[in-house]
C-alpha cells in the first residue's frame, strides 16, 4: 500500500501533476475575494471560514476526476487491481495520497491566506484545525466520485455535481468551527466536523471499491 | 502454481450481441494457448473475464492450483500476469521506477534489471515513459511480467507495435515462463512462433 501511496505522490508533486495547481488555485480565488469584497474588515473576517473552506473544497476537487481515471486510461488500473491490494485498500491509498498532495498542503497554506481577511489569531487556528480535520472528508468523498466517473470522457464536469452535496456537512461544521472561534463560543461544530470526517475515511474505500469494480467490467 | 485453467458453457454477450457461446476449454501448466479470431469476437473480452474484470453472462471459470480449486474471480486475479492492450506506463515516471513500483506493488523478488536485461531496455532504463515508442512500452509490459511473477500470464497482443528482436524476446518470455510451468492465454493475430494450442474464436 505505501508503494502506491508513494508513487501516487510522487506523480501528483512532478510535472503535470495536481498539487502545485490546487495550491495555486486556492492562492488565487483566495486573494480574488477580499479584492471583490473591498477593505471592509470586519466583514472580512466574518466571511473568511466560508470562503476558504469553499475555496479549499474547490482545490481539491481540481484534480479529483484523474484519481482513478488517469490509471484506467492507461491501463495502471487493470495492473494494479490484479494485484495483491484489495481494491478497498487500493482506495484507501489512493485517498490518502490525494489529501497528502491536496488537503495538507492546502491546510498548511490556510494561515497566510487567513492573514489577508483580517481573521484573528484564535480564528486562524480553528481555520486550521477545522481544514486539517476536515478534508480528508473531501478526499474520501470525492474518491466515489472519481470511482463512479472513471470511465467517462469528461467526467470532471459530472464529479464536482456528484461530490459537492455530499460534501455540504464538511462546509457548514468547517465554516461554523471558525465562526464559533471568532465569536468567542463554545465550539460545537468540530466534534460534528471530526465525526462526519471519520465516518467518511473509513466507509469511502468500500464505496469507492464498488464503483471502480463496476468501471473495470465495463 | 496453477495446474490448469478450465472454462464450462462460457457465453459472453457485449453490448446486446453474443460473442461467443458454450465455450469450453482446458489448458495445463506448461502450455500456451494462442487465441484466435477476426476483430471484434471477443478475444479482449476472453482474456477480460478470465482476469475477473468482466462477468461472464454465463458459465464458470476454474483455475486448478495445487492446494484448491479457485472459482472466485478476485481470488482468481491473485494469480494473474497481466499485459493489455495499453501498457501501464506514466509518462512521468522513468522505466525503472515504474518497474520498481509494480515490484515493490506486488511483493515480487524479481530484480528489476534483470528484467530491464532481458527485455534489452538497459539503455532506457533512466528515460521517463513519455519519450518512450510504443514498442518499448510493449517491452516495459514484458519486463513487468517477469518481476511480477504470476503463473498464469494474460496478453492481448503481445507482438503488436514491437520490432523483430522484441517479437523474439516476447516469444521467449512466454516459452521460458511456460518451461517453468506457468500458463500463458495469448490473444493474437501473428504467430507467436512457439508450440501453442489454438482456440479459434
Amino acid at each position: 500500500m505505501t508503494a502506491l501511496i508513494l508513487r501516487d505522490v510522487r506523480l501528483a508533486a512532478r510535472a503535470g501533476g495536481s498539487a502545485m495547481l490546487a495550491l495555486a488555485f486556492f492562492a488565487a480565488v483566495a486573494t480574488l475575494v477580499p479584492l471583490g469584497v473591498g477593505a471592509d474588515l470586519r466583514l472580512l473576517a466574518r466571511i473568511a471560514g466560508g470562503v476558504l473552506w469553499v475555496a479549499a473544497m474547490l482545490a481539491a476537487l481540481l484534480a479529483l476526476d484523474r484519481l482513478f481515471q488517469a490509471d484506467f486510461e492507461d491501463g495502471s488500473l487493470d495492473v494494479i487491481a490484479l494485484g495483491p491490494l484489495s481494491l478497498e485498500k487500493t482506495s484507501f491509498a489512493k485517498i490518502a495520497a490525494h489529501w497528502l498532495t491536496t488537503g495538507l498542503p492546502l491546510t498548511i497554506l490556510s494561515p497566510l491566506l487567513a492573514v489577508l481577511f483580517g481573521l484573528p489569531a484564535q480564528a486562524i487556528g480553528a481555520l486550521f484545525i477545522s481544514l486539517l480535520i476536515g478534508t480528508p472528508a473531501v478526499s474520501a468523498i470525492g474518491a466515489i466520485g472519481a470511482g463512479l466517473t472513471l470511465s467517462i470522457r469528461r467526467g470532471g464536469l459530472i464529479l464536482p455535481l456528484i461530490v459537492l452535496p455530499l460534501l455540504a456537512p464538511a462546509v457548514i461544521f468547517g465554516a461554523g468551527t471558525v465562526l464559533s472561534a471568532l465569536d468567542g463560543l463554545r465550539n460545537g461544530a468540530l466534534p460534528l466536523l471530526t465525526a462526519f470526517s471519520f465516518a467518511a475515511c473509513v466507509l469511502s474505500p468500500f464505496a469507492t471499491a464498488a464503483a471502480v469494480r463496476l468501471n473495470l467490467g465495463s | 502454481m496453477p495446474v490448469s485453467v478450465e472454462t464450462k458453457n462460457l457465453t459472453c454477450i457485449r453490448g446486446g450481441r453474443v460473442l461467443f457461446r458454450n465455450l469450453a476449454f482446458r489448458i495445463d501448466g506448461g502450455a500456451v494457448l494462442c487465441v484466435e479470431g477476426a476483430n471484434g469476437t471477443g478475444k479482449t473480452s476472453l482474456l477480460r473475464m478470465i482476469a475477473g474484470f468482466l462477468a461472464p453472462a454465463e458459465g464458470i471459470i476454474a483455475l486448478q492450483t495445487n492446494s484448491a480449486v479457485v472459482v472466485d474471480s478476485e481470488e482468481r486475479g491473485k494469480h494473474i500476469g497481466w499485459l493489455g492492450h495499453h501498457d501501464a506506463v506514466k509518462p512521468q515516471m522513468t522505466v525503472r521506477e515504474t518497474l520498481q513500483f509494480y515490484g515493490a506493488l506486488y511483493g515480487g523478488d524479481g530484480s528489476v534489471d534483470a528484467a530491464l536485461d532481458a527485455a534489452g531496455l538497459a539503455r532506457l532504463a533512466d528515460l521517463p515513459g513519455q519519450y518512450l515508442s510504443a514498442g518499448q512500452k510493449k517491452r516495459v509490459s514484458l519486463a513487468r511480467l517477469l518481476i511480477c511473477k504470476r503463473p498464469l500470464w494474460l496478453m492481448d497482443e503481445p507482438l503488436a507495435s514491437l520490432d523483430t528482436a522484441g517479437k523474439k524476446i516476447a516469444a521467449g518470455f512466454v516459452e521460458a515462463h511456460c518451461a517453468g510451468g506457468g500458463i500463458a492465454v495469448v490473444a493474437t493475430h501473428e504467430p507467436l512462433g512457439i508450440d501453442c494450442e489454438r482456440l479459434v474464436l
